[in-house]
């Protein structure tokens, strides 16, 4: 349905998105995840046909965004990082006006934009002047301008952006719900909205593709680790070097990963004032579970363990490494 | 051509949606008001000394009241034009509601041409607004009605033109006051460009009178309906609406 090869945009000098290529199935939904800066909205513009590539070719349905834009144009609905709404009108005139811009037959119009109304949670507000409403219930009829004509494919940049806790469970359900007869693609900062919405997600960050991957293989590839957190006393016979303990555990088979820590929320107050403590994270592949080898190496070393403790890594953190990761290896490859 | 109808629809009420419309419309029939009455009396007083002395060409409606009342409408609107035309991308821009119109199955063109109707439907509301003292002229005396449909062509044409330019102009840039600026710079230069012409060599001093605004529209002043003019101002319309469609488009806003 939407098919996107070597995709580029400069804006002078740098690029904003740099070689792109992902195609996206009929009934998909995709999330687009990324930090700020990373391409997301400036992806979601060339699709929308609201700015061209430098490079490269977008597709929707067959139709390029550039040679056959009315075409792909006519395939979209279309919801941008700002909802695109005039203020001085009303909810039902601006529904009206976009509906009539996707030449929804006039005959089908009166249909259609109640539909949106109520999809929306409009309807309260429908005769209401857009500039007095919140950034939230803007933000709600951006999301029926788009869906007004019932398009196939619907692009909408972080579609829950402003919104308050409720709105934001009822604007995933609806996405949810338009996911069934809809190709979605949308974007967002946030992982768990990924989780709950979409069957396939992009990570991109600087403009490229840093993985790509089902939700559940994404986590797996995500949590592929371990980390363990250990918490040590310094004493005479453990050596004042500051890289003992690192060199101690680092031999070990399996460790890829030992880094001090300054302290973290975790660390009981005593223990903070105390000159001799040390906190290390210790991180492991997921096949082996390193916790009674990197007791026993320690406290062979001369260490008091006081604490070990394996980590949880949430998808957040995952996610955070994932990116920094990527970065660290593109500037030793640089 | 309905998408462009459809677009002009929207933008000719959001005129009337701010004080806008009523302002510059308030304005412009004061101001020609004020001076149909002083024409009026002017002409009094011309016919009055016409009868003392019986001398000199006779007073006209037409040459005395028809003429000046039209080249002060035509000024007039040079003032108030860029002032109707700066919003017409400059907001869209501003309220990134440009990204609800580029991304609809619309062409560009389209848009162009739609910003275009809506301003001419709001000036065009105005100059029929003059259409009391043409009704006046017409019952009270015996104007030459040739005289004054041409006037009446003329000045539509002149303030499509200027539309057309200010349209240009505020495509261009995102700040509305650097558009009505350029704007009003432009259509002033056009029509002092004929000051030129006087010490100009015999090529430049026909290419700079037929470049001139006014000398143009002289010519519908008298009641004539010249196609050489009527091209000329045909011209300006296209140049001013291409060139709107061209930077839209190749801009695509946010791309530069
Ligand atoms: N009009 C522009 N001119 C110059 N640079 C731009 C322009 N628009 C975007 N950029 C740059 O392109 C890069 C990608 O921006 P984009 O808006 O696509 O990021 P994003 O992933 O949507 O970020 P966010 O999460 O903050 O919305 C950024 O570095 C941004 O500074
Ligand atoms: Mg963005």
């Amino acid at each position: 349905m939407i098919e996107v090869k070597e995709l580029t945009k400069r804006y002078g000098r740098r690029y904003a998105i740099d070689g792109l290529s992902f195609s996206i199935q009929r009934g998909e939904v995709l999330g687009f995840l990324g930090p700020n800066g990373a391409g997301k909205s400036t992806t979601m513009k060339i699709l929308s046909g609201f700015i061209y590539p430098s490079t490269g070719t977008a597709k929707i349905d067959g139709f390029d965004v550039r040679e056959d834009a009315l075409a792909a144009k006519a395939l979209i609905g279309y919801l941008p990082e700002q909802p695109p709404v005039y203020m001085q009108m009303t909810v039902t005139d601006y529904i009206d006006f976009a509906a009539g811009l996707r030449h929804v037959p006039s005959q089908a119009r009166k249909e259609a934009i109640q539909y949106a109304l109520k999809r929306c949670g409009l309807l309260d507000v429908q005769s209401r002047i857009i500039g007095n409403l919140s950034k939230g219930y803007r933000q709600r009829v951006g999301l029926a301008q788009a869906i007004v004509h019932n398009p196939p494919v619907l692009i909408l940049d972080e579609p829950t952006v402003g919104l308050d806790p409720k709105q934001i469970i009822e604007i995933r359900d609806l996405i949810r719900e338009l996911g069934q007869d809809h190709t979605i693609i949308l974007s967002t900062h946030i992982l768990s909205e990924v989780q709950v919405l979409c069957s396939r997600v992009i990570v991109i960050d600087s403009g490229k593709i840093r993985a790509q991957d089902t939700i559940s293989g994404l986590a797996a590839k995500l949590k592929n680790r371990r980390q363990v957190r250990v918490i040590v006393r310094v004493t005479g016979s453990a050596g004042s070097n500051d890289d003992s303990f690192r060199d101690s555990i680092g031999v070990l088979q399996g460790v890829d990963l030992v880094e001090r820590q300054e302290s973290d929320e975790m660390l009981p107050k005593d223990l903070l004032t105390e000159a001799n403590i040390q906190l290390w994270h210790v991180e492991s592949s997921k096949e082996k579970d390193m916790r009674s080898e990197i007791a026993k190496s320690s406290i062979a070393s001369g260490f008091e363990l006081l604490e070990l403790r394996e980590l949880e890594m949430s998808l957040e953190d995952a996610f955070v490494k994932l990116i920094d990761q990527d970065e660290a290896s593109e500037v030793s490859h640089a | 051509m309905l998408d462009a109808l459809w677009i002009a629809r929207r933008e000719f009420r959001s005129y009337f949606a701010s004080p806008i419309a009523y302002i510059v419309i308030a304005v412009f029939l004061f101001l020609i008001g004020y001076m149909f009455f002083n024409l009026l009396g002017y002409f009094q007083g011309q016919v009055q000394s016409f009868m003392r002395m019986s001398q000199g060409p006779k007073p006209t409606v037409t040459n005395l009241i028809v003429s000046p009342l039209f080249g002060n409408i035509n000024v007039v609107l040079l003032f108030i034009i860029p002032f109707i035309t700066m919003r017409l991308f400059a907001e869209e821009r501003k309220e990134h509601t440009a990204e609800l119109l580029l991304t609809a199955p619309v062409s560009p063109l389209q848009i162009v041409v739609g910003k275009f109707l809506a301003a001419y439907a709001l000036v065009s509301l105005m100059i029929l607004g003059t259409t009391a003292c043409s009704l006046t002229l017409i019952f009270a005396s015996n104007v030459d009605k040739g005289v004054l449909l041409g006037c009446y062509v003329g000045i539509l044409l002149v303030a499509a033109a200027y539309i057309a330019i200010g349209l240009f102009w505020s495509a261009c840039t995102e700040n509305q006051i650097v558009a009505a600026a350029a704007t009003f710079g432009s259509l002033l230069f056009l029509w002092l460009v004929a000051w030129g012409a006087h010490h100009a060599g015999y090529f430049w001093k026909e290419v700079l009178e037929q470049a001139s605004i006014i000398v143009h529209f002289n010519s519908f002043a008298r009641g004539i309906i010249d196609t050489n003019d009527v091209i000329y101002y045909l011209v300006l319309v296209g140049l001013g609406v291409f060139g709107a469609y061209t930077t839209f488009d190749a801009n695509q806003w946010g791309n530069s």
